[in-house]
C-alpha cells in the first residue's frame, strides 16, 4: 500500500529512490555487570579502531569536498580517540569496576564534557561538543547502533529526516543524495535552500514521515508539486517517471533561453540574478542563464570555522566572485550574521528576540573592526568586476549613513596606501524593516539602488515568526499590505532614477512575478534553478497588461483572493 | 630525563588547532610527556589534558620527557611548536 504525504515544494524537481533515514537517536546506556573485563576492553579497542577509520575517511573526503580548514575538527576528534587520559581511564573503569564499556565511557566522557563546560572561555566550552560528537559515534558502535552519517551514503538515496542541520548538509554527497524530505522547515528554511542549490528535488513539512517509513523502502519526492508518495505501486512509479521525464523534457527547453535576455511580450526588459552563498555557486548562476548575482551571502565566509575570516581570505572570495561573473553586477551584502545564523566565536549573548535583536547592520556598526575588514576586502576586490555594495537590516537613514561613511573611509585609506579601488561601487541597502519601506522616498535620494529582502519585510510587517507552525499561516507574501510596501519601494527609487531588486523567495515565485513586473521591479533575484523558469514565464506575458493587474491585486481584501486571481490569469 | 622551558608568542596560546599538531605529533613516541604549566601538569600526548590547561599567549611552559626516545621527542617538539608559531 501506497502512502502520497502531502508537504510544502521547496525544491523542483522529481526523484525515485531508496529511503535514507537520517536520525540522530537517542541512546539508553544500561550498567552491566561483566566477568570477563578482559574480552569487553578488547571489544571496546576493536570499535575504538573502527570509529577511527570512519573518522580518517571522513576527514579525507571533507579535505577534498571542502578543503583542510574544514577537514581539521576531524583530526581533532581522531586525537580525543587516542588520547591515553580518556581511554585509559575508561579501561581502567571497565577492569576495576567490572562494568561494560558502554556504562565506562559515557561515565567517563560525562567527566571530560563537564570539565570543559565549566571552563571561563567560551572557546574552551565549545570544545565540549567536541567531545560528545565523538562519545556518540563510538557509543553507536559499542551499542551495535548504525550510525548514521550522511556522508558515508554510496547508494543513489532521498533522505529523510526530521530537519537537516547545516552541518548534515556539508556531508551529504550530491552524487547519491537524489532528494530530501523533512518533518518541519518551509519553503525558506535552511535544508530548502540548500535543497535548491544542490539542484537536488525536495520537500518540507512533511509531519510523521519518519514514523512512517523504514531504510530502503522505495519513495517519490515530488518538489514540484510538494508531494512525497513512500511505497509507491508499480503504477505509481510508473506514472512518476514520465511526469520526470516530462519535467526533464521542460527543463531541455527552459535551457534553450540560457543566453537570452528576460523581455516580455511587449518589449520590457528585466534582469535575472542568482542568490549565492559561496564562490563555488557562480557556476550554478552561470549555468542557468543568470544575468547578474543579485545577493551574495557574505556570511557563509564566516561560518562553520573557529574565528574571524582574515581580510585576505575575503579579498580572494569576493575577486573569485567578480572575476567568474565577467562583469556583470554582483551585489554583495555585507555580514548578516545575528537572528537564527549565529557564530560561536563572537561569543555574543542570548537573546529573547534574536530577530528583533543586535543582527547584521547593527552589530556591524558596533564591532567596526570587524566590519572594516571586510569593506576593505570588498574594496580591495573591487577592480576585478562589477561589484555592489549592500547593507543588511537597514532601519533608519542614520544607519546607512553611518555605514556609508565607514566604507567611504575605508576607501580612502586605501587609496592613500596606493592601493586600487573602483570608482563605480553603487551602494545600496537591502529594504527589509518596514520602517525603511516607508521612508523610501527619502532613502531613494542617498542610495544607489533598493532590494527588497521579501523573507524577513513580510515577517516584519505581519509580525509573524515564520518558523513557528502555529502562526506560520500569518507568512502571506501576497498579502496586499506587501505589495503595497513593495510598490511604494519600486515608485519613490524609480522617481529618483534608482533601480530596485528583489533577492527574497518572492522573486522567483510564479504568482509574484507577474505582479512585481506590473509594478515595475528592474531586477530579480533568485534561486539559480528558478531563473530559466522565470524567463520563460515572463517572456509569455505583457507588461502593459500586468501593470492593469498589480493595480487590481493592490486593492484586493486577502492574500487568498489575489492568489486565486493570479492564478486564473496564469491559466 | 629531559626538561626544557618555552614561553608561548602566540597570540591565541596553545588553542585547538596547534595542540593538535603537537599531540598527533607525539603519537608515535615511546618516552612520557608531560607538559607543566602554572603548577599545573598534564600528559602532552593526551589532547583533553592539553587543552585543559588553556595555556594563554606569554605563558612559560615546562615539558618533560622521559625515555629512550627524549632526545628525539624534544626535538620534535621544538621543530612542531616553532612551525606552528608558539614559540619564536
Amino acid at each position: 500500500m501506497s502512502i502520497t504525504i502531502e508537504g510544502i515544494a521547496a525544491s523542483p524537481g522529481i526523484c525515485i529512490a531508496k529511503a535514507f533515514r537520517l536520525q540522530h537517536q537517542e541512546y539508553q546506556i544500561v550498567k552491566k555487570s561483566l566477568t570477563n573485563t578482559e574480552e569487553e576492553i578488547e571489544r571496546f579497542e576493536k570499535m575504538i579502531e573502527k570509529s577511527k577509520a570512519e573518522l580518517e575517511a571522513l576527514k579525507l573526503e571533507t579535505s577534498k569536498k571542502l578543503g583542510e580548514d574544514k577537514a581539521a575538527i576531524f583530526a581533532s576528534h581522531i586525537l580525543i580517540l587516542s588520547d591515553p587520559e580518556f581511554i585509559q581511564a575508561i579501561k581502567e573503569k571497565v577492569a576495576t569496576e567490572q562494568v561494560n564499556a558502554e556504562f565506562a565511557l559515557d561515565e567517563i566522557a560525562a567527566m571530560f564534557i563537564s570539565m570543559f563546560e565549566n571552563m571561563e572561555n567560551e572557546y574552551m566550552r565549545e570544545r565540549a561538543a567536541d567531545i560528545r560528537d565523538v562519545t556518540k559515534r563510538l557509543l553507536g558502535h559499542l551499542l551495535g547502533v548504525e550510525m548514521i552519517n550522511p556522508s558515508t551514503i554510496s547508494e543513489e538515496v532521498v533522505i529523510i529526516a526530521k530537519d537537516l542541520t547545516p552541518s548534515d548538509t556539508a556531508q551529504l554527497n550530491r552524487q547519491y543524495v537524489k532528494g530530501f524530505t523533512t518533518e518541519i522547515g518551509g519553503r525558506t528554511s535552511h535544508s530548502a535552500i540548500m535543497a535548491r542549490s544542490m539542484e537536488i528535488p525536495a520537500v518540507v513539512g512533511t509531519k510523521n514521515v519518519l514514523s512512517q517509513i523504514e531504510n530502503n523502502m522505495l519513495v517519490i519526492v515530488d518538489g514540484n508539486d510538494g508531494k512525497v508518495i513512500l511505497n509507491p505501486t508499480d503504477d505509481e512509479v510508473k506514472q512518476y517517471k514520465v511526469k520526470k521525464a516530462a519535467y526533464e523534457k521542460q527543463q531541455v527547453e527552459w535551457a534553450k533561453l540560457k543566453n537570452e535576455k528576460t523581455i516580455t511580450i511587449d518589449g520590457h526588459q528585466v534582469e535575472l540574478g542568482g542568490n549565492i552563498g559561496t564562490p563555488q555557486d557562480v557556476q550554478g548562476v552561470l549555468n542557468f542563464g543568470g544575468e547578474a548575482i543579485g545577493l551574495y551571502r557574505t556570511e557563509f565566509l564566516y561560518m562553520g570555522r573557529e574565528q574571524l575570516p582574515t581580510e585576505e581570505e575575503q579579498y580572494h572570495a569576493y575577486k573569485a566572485v567578480l572575476e567568474s561573473m565577467e562583469n556583470k553586477p554582483v551585489v554583495v551584502r555585507t555580514l548578516d550574521i545575528g537572528g537564527d545564523k549565529e557564530l560561536p566565536y563572537l561569543d555574543l549573548p542570548k537573546e529573547m528576540n534574536p530577530f528583533l535583536g543586535f543582527r547584521a547592520i547593527r552589530l556591524c556598526l558596533e564591532m567596526q573592526e570587524m566590519f572594516r575588514t571586510q569593506l576593505r576586502g570588498l574594496l580591495r576586490a573591487s577592480v576585478f568586476g562589477n561589484l555592489k555594495i549592500m547593507f543588511p537590516m537597514i532601519a533608519t537613514l542614520d544607519e546607512f549613513r553611518q555605514a556609508k561613511s565607514i566604507l567611504l573611509e575605508e576607501k580612502e585609506k586605501l587609496q592613500k596606501d596606493g592601493i586600487e579601488v573602483s570608482d563605480n561601487i553603487e551602494i545600496g541597502i537591502m529594504v527589509e524593516i518596514p520602517s525603511t519601506a516607508v521612508m523610501a522616498d527619502l532613502f531613494a535620494k542617498e542610495v544607489d539602488f533598493f532590494s527588497i529582502g521579501t523573507n524577513d519585510l513580510i515577517q516584519y510587517t505581519l509580525a509573524v515568526d515564520r518558523m513557528n507552525e502555529r502562526v506560520s499561516y500569518l507568512y502571506q507574501p501576497y498579502n496586499p499590505a506587501i505589495l503595497r510596501l513593495i510598490k511604494n519601494i519600486i515608485d519613490k527609487a524609480h522617481h529618483n532614477g534608482k533601480w530596485v531588486g528583489m533577492c527574497g523567495e518572492m522573486a522567483g515565485d510564479e504568482i509574484a512575478i507577474p505582479i512585481l513586473l506590473g509594478l515595475g521591479l528592474d531586477e530579480f533575484s533568485m534561486s539559480a534553478t528558478s531563473i530559466l523558469k522565470a524567463r520563460s514565464q515572463i517572456s509569455r506575458i505583457s507588461r502593459s497588461e500586468m501593470i492593469a493587474v498589480a493595480e487590481k491585486v493592490l486593492n484586493m481584501d486577502t492574500a487568498e483572493e489575489v492568489k486565486d486571481y493570479i492564478e486564473t490569469i496564469l491559466k | 630525563m629531559i626538561e626544557k622551558n618555552y614561553t608561548i608568542t602566540s597570540e591565541a596560546g596553545i588553542h585547538a588547532r596547534p595542540a593538535t599538531v603537537i599531540v598527533g605529533a607525539l603519537t608515535n613516541f615511546k618516552s612520557d610527556v608531560t607538559i607543566e604549566y602554572k603548577g599545573r601538569q598534564a600528559n602532552l600526548k593526551s589532547i583533553m589534558g592539553v587543552m585543559a590547561l588553556g595555556i594563554p599567549n606569554r605563558a612559560t611552559i615546562k615539558i618533560t620527557a622521559n625515555g629512550e626516545d627524549e632526545t628525539s621527542v624534544i626535538e620534535k617538539i621544538d621543530e612542531v611548536m616553532s612551525k606552528e608559531g608558539l614559540i619564536s
